[in-house]
């Protein structure tokens, strides 16, 4: 049985509406929204500061931390009991090494880049929109880095491959006949932009590896789009401060912000 | 932002002359500004803005078996987690003291305002009971967090409509109409007592610099149903007197601002 047209009526190519925000937690280093259809995440980074415990620290050069966390009612069904969860230290981990690819912190030795990712509502995709955000965060704090890691996950449904799932096509065979659930994998994907090489690999289900192959290539297009929405928050935040010279830029943000971010 | 003796004393001696850090009055909040329902996952939700405090509060409902003692009453509980997203002071790991402080001042002042008929709450006596869990997320916390996560919660119940139930299982796509059985709306002021000189709506650095805290839970009648005192400092009976009228007054001009939305 074949997917041939998606839930949602989105191509198979098509993201999900996004929306990006950069420097929106005030008491952060820096900060992002991130929004990918229904599944929002915000980032809030702090450091480089000293890090504690201190028998973690490195002398030779600062270390990221990430954290990711759903909220409690950010789930589809019951509410998600709060605090660290198996599920969300495995992300947290994975999400780390997702953003250490491009991170250069060989300028703080024994301290700490704190990353925060909390989810108030997810529907599928949550650890890619939560590095989406984290990595806008980390360039507005001024983080050293490469690039700007952008993230996506890619499905296979019933031989079709399509880009960013949400819960409906996560859970393909309770909502289409004939699909069961050795015709459906999900695969979320983070890649540094300018190159294409992959710093988050993850994958549930069943594939062969000629398919394997082409998603990874789905997921280098589709990033494309992903890192143009996260350059545009940025540009948007801080043309708005480089217009207002000396203000805070709060009040003429998003005027002068999206006139001058389109240039 | 953690602040030096310096700061504190500016503060205190500024207060003494009717000046305050941020340049407010002493009974003035900041911009408040409340919106609900933009959650889709919770059942019901609030985002509020008290100057740069921003808040979060969701409402997840379940099917559990009651209390022993109380067989016949659904369950209302409120939680509050410290996000180290939201300021810097913060930690990860388990809640501590500050966290569960905040909240239980603002569970137990919506829980001891009487305003939920918990009864309706009853499905099945003995067995099934509607359960209300509101979780407060604060996203950036400049002060006050106790008021403003109370309007949050508060304004989470009333947006939130329970999900449909077959008697077996609940349906969390399927919401219904039914709102939850809640009939007045409490409000928590926190009064700050910094030397002689009373102020409501604490940023963070007047946080840091108070004496003494009082929060006053008020209800639509003018009754009080929850308080808490916090600082080192002591009050009189008269500060406490001139604390409650202030809670008065800023509690029933809020609780405007929770109605309209």
């Amino acid at each position: 049985m074949d997917y041939n047209k998606r839930i949602d009526g989105r191509d198979f190519d098509e993201l999900r509406p996004m929306e990006a925000k950069a420097g929106v937690i005030k008491k952060a280093d820096g900060s992002a929204y991130f929004r990918m259809g229904n599944t929002v995440a915000y980032a809030a980074v702090y450091g480089p500061r000293e890090m504690f415990p201190k028998f973690m620290q490195d002398p030779k050069k600062g270390v990221l931390r990430c954290n990711y966390n759903m909220m409690p009612f950010s789930g589809a069904g019951e509410r998600v009991r709060p605090g660290p969860s198996r599920r969300s230290k495995e992300i947290s981990a994975v999400t780390d090494k997702a953003l250490a690819a491009v991170v250069d912190l060989s300028d703080s030795p024994n301290a700490v880049v704190d990353v925060y990712i909390e989810l108030p509502q997810t529907d599928a995709g949550s650890r890619c929109c939560g590095i989406n955000a984290a990595a806008i965060a980390l360039a507005d704090a001024g983080i050293p880095m490469k690039d700007i890691v952008a993230a996506v996950a890619i499905g296979n449904a019933g031989n079709r491959l399509v880009v960013d799932l949400n819960y409906e096509e996560e859970h393909l065979p309770d909502y289409v006949e004939g699909l069961s659930n050795k015709d459906v994998a999900d695969i979320p994907v983070a890649i540094v932009p300018s190159t294409g090489e992959i710093s988050l690999l993850q994958m549930d289900g069943i594939v062969d590896k000629g398919t394997l192959i082409k998603a990874l290539h789905k997921a280098k297009d589709a990033v494309v789009k992903v890192n143009e929405a996260q350059r545009a928050a940025l540009r948007e935040k801080f043309a708005a401060h480089v217009i207002d010279n000396g203000d805070n830029g709060e009040d003429s943000e998003g005027e002068n912000g999206e006139a001058y971010g389109e240039n | 932002m953690m602040i030096d003796q310096e700061t504190k004393k500016h503060i205190k001696e500024s207060l003494a002359k009717g000046v305050r850090y941020d340049g407010r009055k002493k009974d003035e909040f900041r911009d408040i500004e409340i919106r609900t329902g933009m959650i889709s996952t919770a059942e019901g939700s609030a985002h509020v803005k008290c100057g740069e405090t921003e808040v979060i509060a969701g409402v997840k409902m379940s099917v559990e078996k009651p209390f022993g003692d109380t067989p016949n009453e659904g369950i209302l509980m409120v939680g509050a987690e410290l996000l180290p997203l939201s300021n810097p002071k913060y930690e990860g790991g388990p809640p501590d003291a500050v966290s569960i402080e905040v909240a239980r001042v603002i569970d137990r002042g919506i829980r001891e305002s009487k305003s939920l008929d918990n009864q309706r709450l009853c499905i099945k006596s003995g067995e099934k009971v509607w359960t209300i869990n509101v979780d407060i997320c604060p996203l950036n916390d400049d002060g006050n967090l106790i008021d403003v996560g109370s309007m949050a919660a508060v304004a989470a119940i009333f947006d939130a409509r329970f999900p449909s139930f077959d008697g077996e299982k609940v349906d969390y796509k399927k919401k219904t109409d039914e709102k939850v059985p809640i009939t007045k709306v409490p409000v928590a002021i926190t009064v700050l007592k910094i030397g002689n000189a009373f102020v409501v709506d604490p940023s963070e650095p007047e946080e840091q610099a108070l004496d003494a805290r009082l929060t006053v839970t008020t209800i639509d009648d003018g009754k009080l149903c929850s308080l808490q005192k916090g600082g080192l400092g002591t009050l009189s009976v008269e500060d406490i007197e001139k604390m409650i009228d202030l809670a008065l007054v800023k509690g029933a001009e809020i609780r405007k601002l929770i109605k309209q939305e």
